[in-house]
């Protein structure tokens, strides 16, 4: 690809390794859920096309799964000095910044696949409902030391709406 | 609750509008109680339809009881009447009437606000008790409404709304007059105008007006009944608490016409040129569907019309004043710093007549629809270039020089290829019509954003209230080196965007807009925005709150940029 986004912000913090397995995870359950319900329109619904339906999921899922890794490690995120860089996305890249004073509130989530695999989901949730900054995958321990991070960032910075 | 007219002459050494001086024994404190015909009015719709249904159900009866016409068979009252019930039946409803008003009473009685230095309290409710508290350095806008029924009693709602989804207190409802006088004193209370000034400005009146009561009977009724007349016929700005005349008038022939000259009116076009061609096809099913509906567009049409008819807007140094409403009007004050962004934006089918619109982003949304039914986001509902920049002038404090409006007149029309960083030639790949006027501009602490040929549209976002920033590059932007930026506010009609701008550029407005939104944001104090020009304050420290100890680092990072 050319011409790719460079923001010349140094090394970005990767989310963990073991991050990869719950994006698998939920790819073959996601696939596997499609592809019954494929399965159910072609043979029980009798819908003729529903073979080809079938043999869209099944790609889609195995290339979804083949850039697992990759999609993974494309997820990043820096503490600036006065904000939160975050990025994600390889062919759709997306790159967001986020002042620390216009945090409202962080939520920590931990999904079951997560779960087992000690890591949580940080969100950062601002006064805009499309900020959508959410780092996945971070050992637990991280995740809750990054919250009260920025947290404390938050309150030194605190800024109206 | 009002005080009679005669003392507002009187008062002339410190003018206090009947406003001001029925406010003032509100803002103490203390807990006070709601208009008294508050249960009736909040009701009121639902017991006018009730006597209304019983009275023409009884029509022909009361006739006959009066009249003296022949008997009916068969009904409940006959049936009442036969059994020699009529007794127990007039206590039932005796006992009925009676429970409403003791529940109206009491709901009455316990809904109570109260106005202390830093919230406006209100708490409601017999069996489930509420009690909501808005902080008055988070008020987002205050909004007087005043609804037909409420007018003719000459009451008013208070509606103060603050950051979130249904988060307002409302203070429904109130004397008409005094709903402005509170609107008034909840502002500079907000603004942070330190107290003892308030008060020496209000002392002189204070006093006064306990013994003011002693007004003659009579006098009074007819002061009532004028001033009625007055409140109703009266313009919608009270000239001792904004100035007098509104910036914009919109004649109701350009209002009538930006109505006409729609998006819907295609609609309506397209469904009756559908309804045409079915009924010529023999569909005749058609019509009985759809042409209910089409009726209703009349309505929606006339609705419009009579919403945005009076409206006004003023500055006051409160913030903005817009008023809108023909029989039921509002009027809300939007404090400075509570715009989040703003949007300059012409239809294609207004261009002949070169009508704007403004639309705002704001993060409270008071509940009452605002101009013409739509959220209380429209600015100005049409205008010409002229009453664009004065409205914008109001509402963007910072764009009021000529300076500036010469920019914005000039970027409203441009087709590109100017003063603003626009897109390269290759965005018209995905851009084909628009990529030359697509362009950005920084200008102080607000960012320009310019965008659509056919619908035209300029964005002006302050930094100062700016969320956060996402740069995005798909790949069919990645071929093209192209990138998409996306300015995130809180939600609102207006979502300030640039797409298919150089992937390089946008990179240094990333850099440079996140850089500045910071510093803008630290340097901002508009949340207690009286204090910053209140003559009792300390000059310079005031414009940092003092909970941010560090100064702001915006240049050391944009260097880095190359």
């Amino acid at each position: 690809m050319p011409d790719r986004i460079d923001l010349n912000v140094g090394e970005w913090r990767r989310v963990s390794p073991k991050y990869v397995l719950v994006v698998i995870a939920s790819t073959v359950i996601s696939g596997l859920v499609l592809s019954a319900g494929s399965l159910f329109l072609w043979l029980v619904g009798r819908w003729s096309l529903g073979w080809l339906l079938l043999a869209v999921v099944v790609v889609t899922t195995i290339v979804a799964l083949i850039i697992a890794p990759r999609r993974a490690r494309s997820i990043g995120y820096r503490l600036r000095d006065d904000d939160l860089l975050f990025r994600r996305g390889i062919m759709f890249q997306r790159f967001v910044s986020v002042p620390y004073g216009r945090m409202q509130l962080i939520d920590i989530n931990r999904g079951p696949v997560s779960r087992m695999l000690g890591l949580a989901d940080l969100k950062f949730v601002t006064a805009a409902a499309s900020t959508g900054v959410m780092v996945p995958g971070l050992p637990e321990p991280d995740a809750a030391e990054l919250r009260d991070r920025l947290v404390e960032l938050a309150e030194s910075r605190r800024a109206g709406l | 609750m009002s005080a009679p007219e005669g003392r507002a002459q009187a008062g002339a050494g410190a003018p206090l509008s009947p406003a001001q001086r029925a406010a003032e024994r509100y803002t103490d404190g203390e807990w006070h109680r709601l208009h008294p015909a508050t249960p009736l009015l909040r009701g009121g719709i639902v017991f006018i339809a009730l006597f209304g249904f019983v009275l023409s159900n009884l029509r022909e009866r009361l006739i006959g009881f009066f009249v003296g016409a022949p008997d009916y068979g068969g009904d409940p009252l006959d049936a009442i009447y036969n059994h020699g019930w009529e007794g127990w039946a007039l206590l039932g409803v005796a006992v009925v009437l009676l429970l409403c008003f003791g529940a109206f009473y009491l709901s009455w009685r316990m809904h109570t606000f109260r106005i202390t230095g830093d919230a406006v309290e209100v708490r409601s409710g017999i069996l489930f008790r509420t009690q909501r508290k808005a902080r008055l350095d988070r008020i987002q806008g205050i909004n007087v409404v005043r609804p037909v029924l409420a007018r003719i009693f000459g009451a008013a709602k208070l509606d103060v709304s603050v950051a979130g989804h249904d988060a307002n207190v409302q203070l429904a409802y109130l004397g008409s007059s005094l709903a402005d006088g509170l609107r008034a004193d909840v502002l500079r209370l907000a603004s942070g105008v330190q107290a003892a000034e308030a008060a020496a400005a209000d002392g002189p009146a204070g006093g006064r007006d306990v013994g003011a009561t002693g007004a003659s009977r009579t006098g009074a009724v007819t002061d009532l009944v004028g001033r009625r007349v007055n409140e109703f016929l009266a313009p919608e700005l009270d000239p001792n608490a904004a100035p007098p005349v509104s910036v914009v008038k919109i004649p109701p022939f350009r209002l009538l016409g930006s109505l006409l000259l729609s998006g819907f009116t295609v609609f309506v076009l397209v469904v009756v040129a559908f309804l045409v061609w079915g009924a010529a096809s023999g569909a005749l099913w058609l019509l009985i569907v759809v042409l209910p509906g089409l009726l209703g567009t009349a309505s929606f049409y006339l609705n419009r019309f009579t919403k945005s008819l009076r409206y006004s807007i003023a500055g006051t140094p409160d913030g903005v004043r817009v008023g809108f409403g023909l029989l039921s009007t509002s009027n809300e004050t939007l404090p400075p710093g509570r715009i989040h962004a703003v949007e300059v934006l012409q239809p294609l089918l207004w261009r002949p007549f070169g009508w704007w619109q403004i639309r705002i982003d704001t993060a409270g949304h008071s509940r009452e629809k605002g101009a013409a039914g739509q959220p209380n986001t429209t600015m100005l509902p049409v205008g010409d270039a002229a009453d664009v920049s004065r409205v914008l002038s109001l509402v963007l404090p910072g764009f009021a020089t000529d300076e500036h409006r010469e920019l914005i007149e000039t970027a409203m029309v441009s087709r590109g290829r100017d003063t603003f960083t626009g897109s390269p030639r290759r965005a018209a790949w995905i851009r084909p019509l628009s990529w030359q006027r697509t362009g950005y501009r920084l200008v102080g602490d607000a960012i320009l954003l310019r965008r659509g040929v056919v619908w035209r549209s300029l964005a002006i976002v302050p930094l100062a209230r700016l969320q956060s920033l996402e740069l995005y590059q798909g790949p069919v932007d990645a071929l093209l080196a192209l990138a998409k930026a996306r300015f995130h506010t809180v939600s609102g009609p207006v979502h300030p965007r640039l797409a298919a701008i150089d992937a390089p550029t946008g990179v240094r407005l990333f850099e440079a807009v996140s850089a500045r939104a910071v510093a803008a944001a630290v340097a901002d104090a508009s949340h207690r925005w009286g204090r910053a020009v209140a003559p009792t304050a300390a000059a310079p420290t005031a414009a940092a709150p003092p909970d941010v100890p560090r100064p702001p680092q915006a240049d050391t990072r944009t260097e880095e940029e190359s």
